[in-house]
């Protein structure tokens, strides 16, 4: 096994890793603000529906322009990742292509022409259809974007914690057994809220930093303060949501990728009553030395909240990355092995699979097959460490996970403060609204002759600067959960069942080098001329 | 239900999402001639605002297309995208500049100018047809792959990898094949040709029509001398089949006649289809006032190239053949997926008539006023 690796160019291996890691970056600049608006302009045309004043087509209209800016670029990078998995991941796409295609198609079928045909129903239709219909269009549209996401979360759960499949040794590859255990995994599950609702808050966000520039400049001052009321809700339930969506999958991720929370906590030694880490130095830039380190350096950490977050136990115990590479037994007795004997019966497996598939071809019968099944059978779980030369392989990149796992919850604490705040200054809420004003007015962060005056237009000018430079801070935090959920796998395409190097295609380095920055070429040009667009449609306001 | 029937059976469903998309290809054969159609610049935005109200079903059904493709044959999709990386890079590459350019190009703040996105829309409808065309040209034509699946497992294999490509230009060598040029050029022209019925029939000026009505004829001409040399060659050339007792591939002569006369309901399809596609383009041609060519130009379009795929798939046929290694040929059978997920994705096909239904109404609503000036002026436009 060694010596067949050693012919994959280990460069086509780390351009394919980019170019997937740019093209999904990208990608996730635009979706999250598709289905973050999709619900706030959903919102408006409602409220417009209900009340029938003008007032409110022109808010929904407003904010679908510049949802159509935002779309279309979600669209344009989205069939690439697709096809990506055939182009740069062709072993993937054998080996477990018979789970993992059924998501995308139904994926196809159910969400994208939703998506594409009421999508032109609410851009032509104003004049064409009935309010209802519309109404139901723009809906819809948000809808089909939001099924979107299931499924391709779908199929990205599966990778993490691959279900509902056996491995068939005639076909060599893993087929699906159970549909209904790929489709409702609770990972899938999971995942899908914390990352739609974590999608709101950036709709929330944007809505708010635009509506805010309105009110410095005096300007759309109605639409400017009924969107921020819309969005300030919106925005207070998702990060509510998201914070408590973000536990489970915590909790997911200690149960089943055990490494990546290591990696995220930098916890190189475990144990029970494990703390979460508030601060350590983990140096950005090189892997730290985590077999002879005891802990990072500088850490203080919150008691037992790790093994809390992890186990609901403050007891708990959390392995960290020596105890997952040495073999570790928790307190119930259950033992893990250590990472070189998964290597071992990797290689067992692997070998056992040849053995198997060259007997067969020689015509050997069902009972000469059957202990090599049996074999085959007790080493699967392991197949993947089959192809991992070396321990240190199967510890992901600790600084991304570390750093991204932190932008992103102390962000998302931001967004709560924020939102609420928010909320409670907007809305007259009895007592509170009130109170609060008062309370920010005595500390100096508004003036107090907007004490008792209740609206978001009351509110000083550095709320809406807070509210503008939050938008690339929510962008940062939501690409900080895609960080920390794909570097946190590494080195693994399919959890414990293929790495990377046994993934990619028969591809020359020089060939994805080269459709790597054309790529990245045409992305960012194409990000630069939406985000131009963007501002100048800002400025013009809902009469462009 | 057996498991050869799901195999046929999503192949059908494979096929029939082809033959949509090369209808549905009208999109773009209407951008590539949008100069000549729309001839002044308001003329010009008339056809781009046409097109641009369906763009987005085209991509759709090519996206369905690769996820069916995936969830069915997955051995196909690791092997030809894995392999004809650069073919389906420039496809892709494509079409991403295609989805964009409708949105920006008219939109204040575009610093690349509207022109740029133009000349990406004409990019598209030529090149997206003639290499969409060229890979299926590739299915009776051949590639260039072997595949070897203890690659995996074996020691003594020079990689790990299943799939591999036979030469270095990764799907650039199908072009370098005349007849996989002369398909991809019949889908090119035939793209204008619908693109023009389009055109025609959804755009509501008499200057545009009147062009279309001229036009037509230099796109159909071309069109049918090279979608009959192919015809012809197609039905003389040997063709890949398998035995299905024991899986072996061999080269037949005359492999697709025989899967016509064996399979006569492809004929009646065929033939059907072709006489569908020339009847929407002569009595265009013909009828000055006549602008519904598009429906049963593009009815024919879509059963002929549902007869061609079925042509390249049934009847113990490889449909995607090696000319590498013969018995590396991707059959249904050797490259499907698994009894199982075949079964599942059945019941999930139930879905399609829905979808194509909600598909029509709103398609319907949204056409029932022809575009105008007027329209693209007071209403929402690109």
């Amino acid at each position: 096994m060694q010596n067949i690796l050693l012919n994959i160019d280990t460069a086509t291996i780390d351009w394919s890793r980019a170019q997937f890691a740019l093209t999904a970056i990208y990608h996730w600049l635009f979706v999250p603000l598709t289905l973050g608006l999709a619900v706030i302009m959903g919102i408006a045309e409602t409220c417009y529906y209900r009340t029938k004043k003008h007032f409110w087509k022109e808010v929904a209209k407003f904010w679908q322009k510049l949802f159509g800016v935002n779309f279309a670029m979600g669209v344009a990078t989205g069939i690439i990742l697709e096809f990506e998995f055939g182009t740069n991941w062709s072993n993937y796409s054998w080996f477990v292509g018979d789970i993992f295609g059924a998501p995308l198609a139904i994926e196809g079928i159910l969400a994208f022409f939703m998506e594409s045909t009421f999508v032109a129903v609410m851009y032509f239709g104003w004049k064409k259809v009935s309010p209802g219909f519309h109404l139901a269009s723009t809906w819809l549209t948000g809808l089909g974007a939001t099924i979107s996401a299931w499924w391709i979360l779908v199929a990205n759960a599966w990778m993490q914690y691959p279900v509902g499949c056996e491995f068939n040794p005639d076909t060599m590859r893993h087929e699906m057994v159970d549909f209904f255990a790929v489709a409702f995994s609770p990972f899938a599950v999971g995942k899908f809220c914390h990352t739609v609702i974590s999608a709101w808050i950036i709709g929330a966000v944007f809505v708010v930093a635009v509506s805010s520039w309105y009110l410095m400049k005096k300007r759309e001052q109605k639409l400017a303060v009924e969107s921020i009321k819309i969005a300030s809700i919106v925005g207070l339930i998702a990060s509510l949501g998201a914070a408590f969506t973000g536990h489970i999958s915590g909790q997911q991720v200690a149960k089943v990728q055990p490494m990546k929370l290591a990696a995220m906590e930098a916890l190189y030694n475990g144990g029970t009553e494990q703390g979460l880490t508030a601060v350590a130095w983990v140096n950005p830039f090189r892997q730290p030395d985590y077999a002879n380190e005891q802990a990072a350096p500088l850490k203080i950490d919150m008691p037992y909240a790790l093994s809390i977050m992890a186990t609901n136990d403050p007891k708990g115990y959390v392995p960290g990355i020596n105890d997952l590479l040495n073999g570790y037994t928790l307190p119930d007795g259950t033992s893990e092995p250590s990472v070189e004997e998964k290597m071992e019966r990797g290689r067992l497996a692997i070998q056992t699979l040849a053995d198997y598939r060259k007997a067969k071809a020689e015509g050997a019968s069902k009972e000469e097959l059957s202990p090599l099944l049996a074999t085959l059978s007790a080493n699967m779980p392991y197949f993947g460490y089959g192809y991992i030369r070396d321990r240190s392989e199967v510890v992901p990149y600790v600084p991304v996970n570390f750093w991204a796992f932190r932008i992103m919850v102390g962000a998302g604490c931001l967004f709560i403060l924020f939102f609420a705040v928010l909320v409670i200054t907007s809305f007259r809420i009895p007592y509170v609204t009130i109170i609060t004003r008062r309370l920010l007015a005595s500390l100096g962060l508004i003036h107090e002759s907007h004490a008792d005056t209740v609206g978001a237009d009351a509110l000083p000018v550095w709320h809406y600067w807070l509210a503008i430079a939050l938008v690339p801070l929510s962008y940062i935090a939501s690409e900080s959960g895609w960080l920390v959920a794909e570097f946190g796998r590494q080195p693994w395409t399919i959890q414990d069942m293929l790495p990377t190097w046994a993934a990619v295609s028969d591809l020359n380095s020089g060939s994805v080098a080269i459709t790597f920055f054309l790529f990245l070429i045409l992305f960012t040009t194409m990000l630069a001329v939406e985000i131009n667009i963007l501002l100048k449609q800002i400025k013009k306001g809902p009469s462009a | 239900m057996t498991y050869e029937f799901l195999q046929q059976y999503w192949w059908f469903i494979v096929s029939l999402l082809g033959a949509l998309l090369v209808f549905l290809l009208f999109v773009q054969g209407a951008n590539s001639c949008m100069r000549s159609l729309g001839w002044t610049e308001e003329g010009k935005r008339l056809v781009i605002n046409s097109t641009g109200r369906k763009w987005e079903f085209t991509f759709t059904t090519l996206v369905t297309f690769g996820g069916a493709f995936f969830a069915s044959f997955p051995l196909f999709y690791s092997t030809s995208f894995g392999g004809a990386y650069w073919l389906w890079m420039i496809i892709l590459f494509t079409f991403v500049l295609q989805a964009v350019s409708y949105e920006f190009q008219n939109k204040l703040g575009n610093f690349l100018g509207p022109r740029t996105f133009q000349f990406f829309l004409v990019l598209n409808g030529l090149l997206g047809p003639l290499l969409l065309g060229g890979a299926v040209a590739t299915f009776f034509e051949g590639s260039n792959f072997i595949i070897e699946k203890n690659n995996l497992v074996d020691a003594t294999a020079l990689t790990p990898i299943i799939s591999r490509w036979g030469n270095a230009s990764h799907g650039l060598d199908a072009l370098l094949n005349p007849w996989v040029l002369v398909f991809g050029l019949a889908v090119v022209f035939l793209s204008r040709v619908l693109g023009i019925l389009y055109v025609m029939n959804n755009v509501a000026d008499e200057d545009i029509r009147s062009r279309g009505s001229v036009r037509l004829l230099g796109a159909a001409i071309p069109f049918v001398i090279l979608f009959v040399a192919y015809l012809v060659h197609l039905l003389l050339k040997d063709g890949y089949a398998v035995d299905p007792a024991t899986g072996v591939i061999f080269l037949e002569p005359m492999k697709y006649v025989h899967n016509l006369l064996d399979m006569w309901y492809l004929d009646i399809l065929l033939l059907l289809g072709v006489g569908l596609v020339l009847f929407g383009i002569g009595k265009t041609a013909i009828s000055p006032n006549y602008v519904g060519g598009i429906w049963p130009a593009g009815i024919g379009t879509v059963l002929t190239v549902l007869a061609l795929f079925l042509v390249a798939g049934w009847n113990n046929t490889a449909y995607y053949p090696s000319t590498a290694d013969l018995q590396s040929s991707l059959t249904l059978a050797n490259s499907c997926s698994s009894e199982f997920t075949l079964r599942t994705m059945f019941y999930v096909s139930f879905l399609v008539p829905f979808v194509l239904a909600y598909i029509v109404y709103c398609w319907r609503k949204i056409d029932a006023k022809k575009l105008d000036k007027e329209e693209i002026l007071t209403d929402h436009a690109y």
